[in-house]
C-alpha cells in the first residue's frame, strides 16, 4: 500500500511540473518574447484561465503527501523550512502579478507587475530545481528523523551541506531550462506569428543548453549519490527511462526544424514539441522516483537515518480508505481539467472574446 | 512560555488571521452571486448579470489573495508544527488532502471558467459553473472545519505502536458531530459577511447617488441574505456550538463566560472586565441565573467555575478568550437587530428612502469580519492549553529544529509581505466600486 502511495505521489508531482511547469516558464520567456503591450496580454491570456488549476496540484500533491507520510512530511518541512517559506512568498508575488497587472491600464503599474511576474516565476523555476536536487543528494537527517538545513555552508555537497551547494545549483538551472523551453514550446503553441515565432526560437536556441545540462546533471547525480544506479541493476526495465529521456529531447528537436521549415503545418508540429517536452520532464522526474525508491527522503549523515516507505507512511487503514476517494476525486478532476482545456482550446486572440 | 513556542504559535496565528478575512467574503459572496444568476436567467434582466459580473470581479480579487493566502497555512503544518503533524497527520492529513482534490480543483477550474469564459458558454451553463465555485468553496470550508473539530474534539482514530495517532474509522472522523454544528456556525457567520458587504455597497451607491439601481438590488439581496443568516448564527447554530463546548470542554466554557467560582444560578456577563488575579469580574453588567438556562436547559442551574478544573488544564489567555467571545456575541445580536429592522423598511418599502438606516448599513461594513475573527479567537484560545484536546499539549506539537530566529525571520516576512497584499486589495477593491457596476470588466 506504503508503495502505491509513493507512485501516487509521485505521478502528481510529476503532473503538477508538467502543468504549472508551462506557466511558469511563460512567466521566464515573458518579458523577452512579449514585446508590445498586446503580446503580453496574449501570454497572460494563454495561461490566464489555467494557472489557478495547474498550481492547486502543488496544494494537493501536498496534502496528499501529508496524509499518505505524515513524518516525511514533518521532517522534510520544517527541514527546509527557510526556502520553502521564500517559495511561498513567490507564488504570492507571481500570482499578485498575473492577477493584479490588468486592474489597471497605466504603463508604470502594469511594466512593475510584468517584472514581479517574470522574475518570480525564474527565481520558482530555480528554487524547485534546488528542491529536486536536495532530495536526491539527501539531508541530513537525525536519529529522530528530524533535520534543517541553512540556506548554505560551503556549497559542497557533504554531510552537513546546505540548500545550496554546486550540485543543488546545477539541478536548479536545469529545471529553469527545461521549464524555460516548456514555456516557450506552449506560448509557440498557443499563439500566432511572430510572437509564436519567437518563443520558438527561444526553444529552439536553448536546446542544446538543455542537452548538455541533462548530461552534466546525470554524471554529477552518479557522483554525488552512487547509489543511485542500484534501482537500474536490479530492475533493467528502468533502462527504459533515459531512453524515453533522450527521445523526447530528439523529437523536441525534429518537430522544432519541421516546424520552422514548414510554416502551413506548423500547428501540428508545435503540439509534438510540446509533447516532447512534457514527455522529457516526466521521464527525467519518473527516473528520479524510480532510482529512489523506497527511500523518499536519502540521508546524507548515516544511511539508516533514510526516511523510506515503511518508516514514514501512515496506518494502513487510513491508506486504504484514501485511496477510495483518491480516485474518486482523481476521476473528477480529470473531468474539469478535460472540458476547461476544451474551453479555452485553439490560439488565444486579442479581439472579441473575453477569452 | 518558551520563545521558539510563542514565535510559532504567532507565527500560525497572524497568517490564518490575515487568511481568513479573504476566505469568508468568498465563501459568503459565492451563494449570493449564484443568486444574482439564477435571477438574470429568470427574468431575463441583463441588469443582473452586470451585477453579477461586477461581483465576480471582486470575488476574483479576493480569491487571488485567499489562495495565497491559503497554501501557507496548509505548509505551515509541516514547516512550524512537524511534531503535531507526525503525530496526527494519519487523522489530519486525511481531511486536508481530501479538500485539495474535492474542493480546490472544482473551484479552481470553474472559477477560470466562470470569470473567463462567460462568452464561450450558454447562460445556463455560466450559472452552473458559478454553482460549481459555490460548492467548491463551501466543501473547502467543510473539510476544515472537519480539522479544526478533531483537534477540538478528537474522534475516529486509534494509538499507533509507536505513539502516533491513525485513523481508525473514516466516517467518524467526517461525520464529527462537532464538525456539523461548527460548520452550520462559520458557514452562517462567511454568509453575514458577504450579505453585509454586498449590503453596504449598496447602500453606498444608493447614498451617493449613483447606479442606484445596482444599489437597490444588492441592499435587497444583502438585507434578505443577512436577516436569514443572523437569525441562524444566535439559533439554532450558535446555541448548538454553545452545547458542544459545554459538554466537551468545560473549562473553556467558564473561562468564555468568565465564571471564576462554582455558583449555583450563575449569571451571564452582558459587560465587564476579567480580573483574573482576584478571580472575579469587576463592573459587572449581568442577567442573573441565565447562564444554567443557556446550558443545562434550567433557569438558576448549579454551574462549575474555572476553579473545578486544575489550572494546567484551564485556558491560558482567559482574559483574551473571554472578550473574544464577548465580542463575538454582541456583535451577533447587534447584526440581528440591524437586519431585521432593515428587512422591516424593505418590506414596508421605505428602506431606499431611510437614509439613516442606509448609513447604518454602509458603516456596519468592517464588523462582520471582527465577529467572525472573534469567533474563531474564541474556538482556538479556548482549546488551549491543548493542541489536540486531550491527546496532545499545544507545548509540544511546534517544530523543535526551527528556532525562534529563523522563526521570526519569516513572520516579519509575512508581516511585510501582508501589509503590501492588504494595502494592494484595499486599493483595488475601492477602485472597482467607485468604477461602479455598468463599467466593462477589466481582463487580460
Amino acid at each position: 500500500m506504503a508503495t502505491l502511495w509513493f507512485v501516487i505521489i509521485a505521478i502528481m508531482l510529476t503532473v503538477y511540473v508538467v502543468l504549472d511547469g508551462f506557466d511558469l516558464g511563460a512567466g521566464v520567456i515573458y518579458l523577452i518574447v512579449a514585446k508590445t503591450r498586446d503580446e503580453r496580454r496574449l501570454v497572460l491570456r494563454s495561461i490566464g484561465p489555467v494557472w489557478d488549476g495547474n498550481e492547486v496540484w502543488l496544494v494537493a500533491a501536498a496534502g496528499t503527501l501529508y496524509f499518505a507520510f505524515p513524518q516525511l512530511y514533518a521532517s522534510s518541512f520544517s527541514g527546509f523550512y527557510l526556502p520553502l517559506m521564500m517559495v511561498l512568498w513567490l507564488l504570492m508575488l507571481r500570482a499578485i502579478g498575473i492577477e493584479f497587472r490588468a486592474h489597471i491600464d497605466n504603463r508604470v503599474w502594469q511594466g512593475f507587475f510584468d517584472v514581479v511576474f517574470s522574475v518570480s516565476s525564474a527565481l520558482l523555476a530555480i528554487f524547485f530545481g534546488a528542491a529536486l536536487g536536495n532530495v536526491v543528494r539527501g539531508v541530513p537527517l537525525d536519529h529522530e528523523g528530524y533535520f534543517f538545513e541553512p540556506l548554505w555552508t560551503n556549497f559542497k555537497p557533504g554531510p552537513h551541506p546546505g540548500i545550496l551547494d554546486w550540485y543543488t545549483i546545477l539541478i536548479g538551472v536545469l529545471a529553469l531550462v527545461t521549464l524555460t523551453v516548456h514555456g516557450a514550446l506552449y506560448v509557440a503553441l498557443k499563439t500566432e506569428n511572430d510572437l509564436s515565432r519567437r518563443a520558438r526560437d527561444i526553444a529552439v536556441m536553448l536546446w542544446p543548453v538543455q542537452l548538455l545540462l541533462t548530461c552534466l546533471s546525470l554524471i554529477a547525480t552518479y557522483f554525488v549519490r552512487p547509489h543511485v544506479m542500484t534501482n537500474y541493476g536490479v530492475h533493467p526495465i528502468g533502462v527504459l527511462i533515459p531512453m524515453v529521456v533522450v527521445g523526447s529531447l530528439a523529437v523536441m528537436a525534429w518537430a522544432n526544424r519541421q516546424g520552422r521549415a514548414q510554416e502551413q503545418r506548423q500547428s501540428k508540429k508545435e503540439k509534438l514539441a510540446f509533447l516532447g517536452s512534457t514527455l522529457y520532464i516526466m521521464g527525467m522526474l519518473v527516473g528520479v522516483a524510480f532510482a529512489l525508491y523506497p527511500v523518499l527522503l536519502p540521508a546524507s549523515t548515516e544511511p539508516v537515518y533514510s526516511l523510506t516507505i515503511n518508516n514514514s507512511a501512515a496506518g494502513h487503514h487510513g491508506l486504504v480508505v484514501g485511496f477510495i476517494w483518491w480516485i474518486i476525486g482523481t476521476v473528477l478532476t480529470l473531468g474539469y481539467f478535460v472540458f476547461v482545456y476544451r474551453m479555452f482550446r485553439g490560439k488565444v486572440r486579442l479581439e472579441g472574446e473575453g477569452y | 512560555m518558551d520563545s521558539a513556542l510563542l514565535i510559532h504559535r504567532l507565527h500560525f496565528a497572524f497568517t490564518i488571521t490575515f487568511h481568513y478575512l479573504f476566505p469568508q467574503l468568498t465563501m459568503g459572496l459565492a451563494p449570493l452571486i449564484v443568486v444574482l444568476k439564477t435571477l438574470a436567467l429568470r427574468r431575463h434582466g441583463e441588469i443582473y448579470n452586470q451585477a453579477a459580473r461586477f461581483w465576480a470581479s471582486i470575488f476574483g480579487i479576493n480569491f487571488v489573495l485567499g489562495v495565497v493566502t491559503g497554501i501557507p497555512m496548509e505548509f505551515q503544518f509541516g514547516t512550524n508544527w512537524s511534531h503535531f503533524s507526525r503525530f496526527a497527520g494519519g487523522v489530519i492529513g486525511q481531511t486536508l488532502a481530501m479538500e485539495g482534490m474535492f474542493a480546490f480543483f472544482l473551484e479552481s477550474a470553474f472559477l477560470g471558467l466562470f470569470l473567463y469564459g462567460e462568452k464561450r458558454l450558454t447562460p445556463r451553463a455560466h450559472l452552473w459553473s458559478a454553482v460549481a465555485v459555490f460548492l467548491g468553496s463551501w466543501l473547502s470550508g467543510y473539510f476544515i472545519i472537519a480539522t479544526d473539530a478533531w483537534m477540538q474534539y478528537p474522534v475516529g482514530y486509534e494509538r499507533a505502536a509507536d505513539g502516533s495517532i491513525q485513523l481508525g474509522s473514516f466516517w467518524k472522523l467526517v461525520l464529527n458531530p462537532w464538525a456539523g454544528w461548527q460548520y452550520a456556525h462559520n458557514m452562517s457567520g462567511a454568509a453575514i459577511t458577504g450579505a453585509f458587504v454586498m449590503a453596504s455597497i449598496g447602500a453606498f451607491y444608493l447614498l451617493w447617488g449613483k447606479y442606484e439601481e445596482y444599489g437597490r438590488i444588492f441592499v435587497k439581496v444583502g438585507v434578505v441574505a443577512g436577516c436569514l443568516f443572523s437569525v441562524l448564527q444566535m439559533f439554532p447554530t450558535g446555541d448548538q456550538q454553545g452545547q458542544m463546548v459545554f459538554r466537551h470542554q468545560p473549562p473553556t466554557l467558564a473561562a468564555m463566560e468568565g465564571l471564576f467560582t462554582e455558583q449555583a444560578g450563575a449569571p451571564i456577563v452582558l459587560i465587564g472586565q476579567p480580573n483574573v488575579d482576584e478571580g472575579r469580574i469587576d463592573n459587572p453588567v449581568i442577567i442573573p441565573g441565565a447562564l444554567g438556562f443557556l446550558t443545562y436547559r434550567r433557569w438558576g442551574a448549579r454551574m462549575q467555575g474555572l476553579d473545578a478544573f486544575p489550572p494546567e488544564f484551564r485556558p491560558q489567555n482567559i482574559t483574551l478568550l473571554y472578550y473574544s467571545y464577548h465580542i463575538m456575541v454582541g456583535l451577533g445580536t447587534i447584526f440581528i437587530a440591524i437586519m431585521m429592522l432593515s428587512a422591516l423598511l424593505l418590506w414596508r418599502g421605505k428602506l431606499f428612502q431611510a437614509r439613516w438606516m442606509l448609513w447604518i448599513l454602509l458603516l456596519s461594513l468592517p464588523f462582520p469580519y471582527i465577529a467572525n475573527t472573534a469567533g474563531w479567537m474564541t474556538a482556538e484560545l479556548g482549546r488551549q492549553p491543548w493542541l489536540v484536546y486531550g491527546l496532545m499539549l499545544t507545548a509540544d506539537g511546534y517544530s523543535k529544529t526551527v528556532s525562534a530566529g529563523n522563526g521570526l525571520f519569516t513572520l516579519l516576512g509575512f508581516m511585510g509581505m501582508y501589509t503590501v497584499l492588504g494595502i494592494l486589495f484595499l486599493f483595488l477593491v475601492r477602485r472597482e466600486i467607485e468604477r461602479g457596476p455598468a463599467a466593462e470588466a477589466v481582463g487580460h
